[in-house]
């Protein structure tokens, strides 16, 4: 019972105050989630959380919902409910009170600089995230070539990103990835 | 209710209800596979007229600089303009709560599931597909700031990548350190 309360505060300071960096969105901070599961808490192995990352990217909804799932891995339903909130709950409260302010200081100067200052940080975490998910998820090079086939198609057409984890998942099925096994 | 200062509200989002914030939204998380954005811009803009293209724009532009999933932010926005802390809450459980129960559902599914082969080998390919849409993402996100001031922007975006991808330093740690000093750069040579 006190190791389920310590893991409960364990994921709601951690998504509580990743909540509050996530700029751009949950991509943002993958990198910290998983060197917190898995480095810091030993929630879950390497392959379990690019499992868990696949699964929040192949259901509908935000991708923020990422903290749903290791929530729930690491301490079930409270786990998940507990991690969700404290994952949107700090943003939401922030953004609820400074849209107020930010929509009257639309024109100044101070704002453009803060909102040109934070894009190319957060888009260096981005790639940070990627980065980590490829390691995690490329154990050979017929998984990179997937990771980057489904890169190239994401980047250059429109198509619906659904498509590239459906072929992924029947590629998968066969079995053709994973010779050794 | 409506105390959203001097922001642009439409009669018809002056109109709306929290209930129909809740189902509107709720729609958007369920069709929203890989990226609500989309399917936000229609619901909102096309469909119910609660925004006008231009209030769209501006809207997302402040979503995307505060911290958050920029549709999470959106919801909280959008709601509150409707309708205070009622609209805010109602968009945003009809944004998250029907995912949410899938996601539950999928987890217990992987958990029951996970250990057979054959979903393992769909997982896999999923989760290296996955790994690659973030590549993507990220380079679509780094297009822009690249083409307009790489000379100021490369540098940061690969800092932010190396302390945060490579050398793993707490997150919290790089945007203490990085956050201002790309802030203070863009105030001196603005766009």
């Amino acid at each position: 019972m006190k190791a389920l309360w310590s893991t409960l505060g364990a994921l709601a300071l951690q998504f509580a105050t990743l909540s509050l960096v996530a700029f751009g969105g949950a991509n943002t901070v993958v990198p910290e989630i998983h060197r917190q599961s898995v480095a810091v808490h030993h929630w879950m192995t390497d392959q379990q959380f690019a499992a868990l990352f696949a699964i929040s990217q192949a259901a509908p909804g935000p991708n923020v919902l990422i903290s749903t799932l290791i929530g729930w891995k690491a301490a079930g339903l409270a786990g998940a409910i507990v991690a969700t909130a404290a994952m949107c709950a700090p943003s939401c409260v922030l953004v609820f009170w400074v849209a107020r302010v930010w929509d009257r200081y639309r024109h100044t100067r101070w704002r453009a600089a803060v909102g040109a200052g934070i894009a190319p940080v957060a888009v260096g975490f981005v790639f940070a995230s990627a980065f980590v998910l490829v390691r995690a998820a490329d154990s050979g090079w017929r998984f990179a070539c997937v990771s980057a086939a489904s890169a190239g198609v994401a980047y250059f057409t429109k198509l619906n990103p659904l498509w590239c984890l459906a072929a992924a998942a029947l590629l998968g099925l066969t079995g053709a990835l994973d010779v050794k096994l | 209710m409506n105390d959203a200062g001097d922001a642009p509200v439409t009669a018809a989002l002056a109109k709306a209800t929290p209930r129909a914030l809740f189902i509107t939204f709720l729609a958007m998380g369920l069709s929203g596979f890989g990226g609500v954005l989309p399917f936000a811009r229609r619901a909102l803009v096309d469909r119910h007229g609660w925004l006008t293209q231009g209030d769209f724009t501006e809207t997302l532009a402040l979503c995307q600089s505060l911290p958050g999933p920029n549709v999470v932010n959106l919801s909280i926005v959008v709601g509150a303009r409707a309708c205070g802390w009622r609209g805010a809450l109602a968009a945003l459980f009809g944004l998250i709560g029907a995912p949410f129960l899938i996601l539950l559902g999928l987890g217990a599914l992987y958990g029951r599931f996970g250990a057979y082969p054959l979903v393992q080998h769909a997982i896999g390919g999923i989760a290296a597909a996955a790994a690659g849409l973030v590549v993507a993402t990220a380079a679509r996100m780094a297009e822009p700031l690249i083409r307009s001031r790489w000379l100021l922007t490369a540098p940061i975006i690969l800092l932010s990548f190396a302390g945060v991808g490579v050398a793993r330093l707490p997150l919290i740690a790089v945007i203490a350190v990085l956050a201002p000093a790309s802030v203070a750069l863009m105030w001196r040579r603005p766009a």
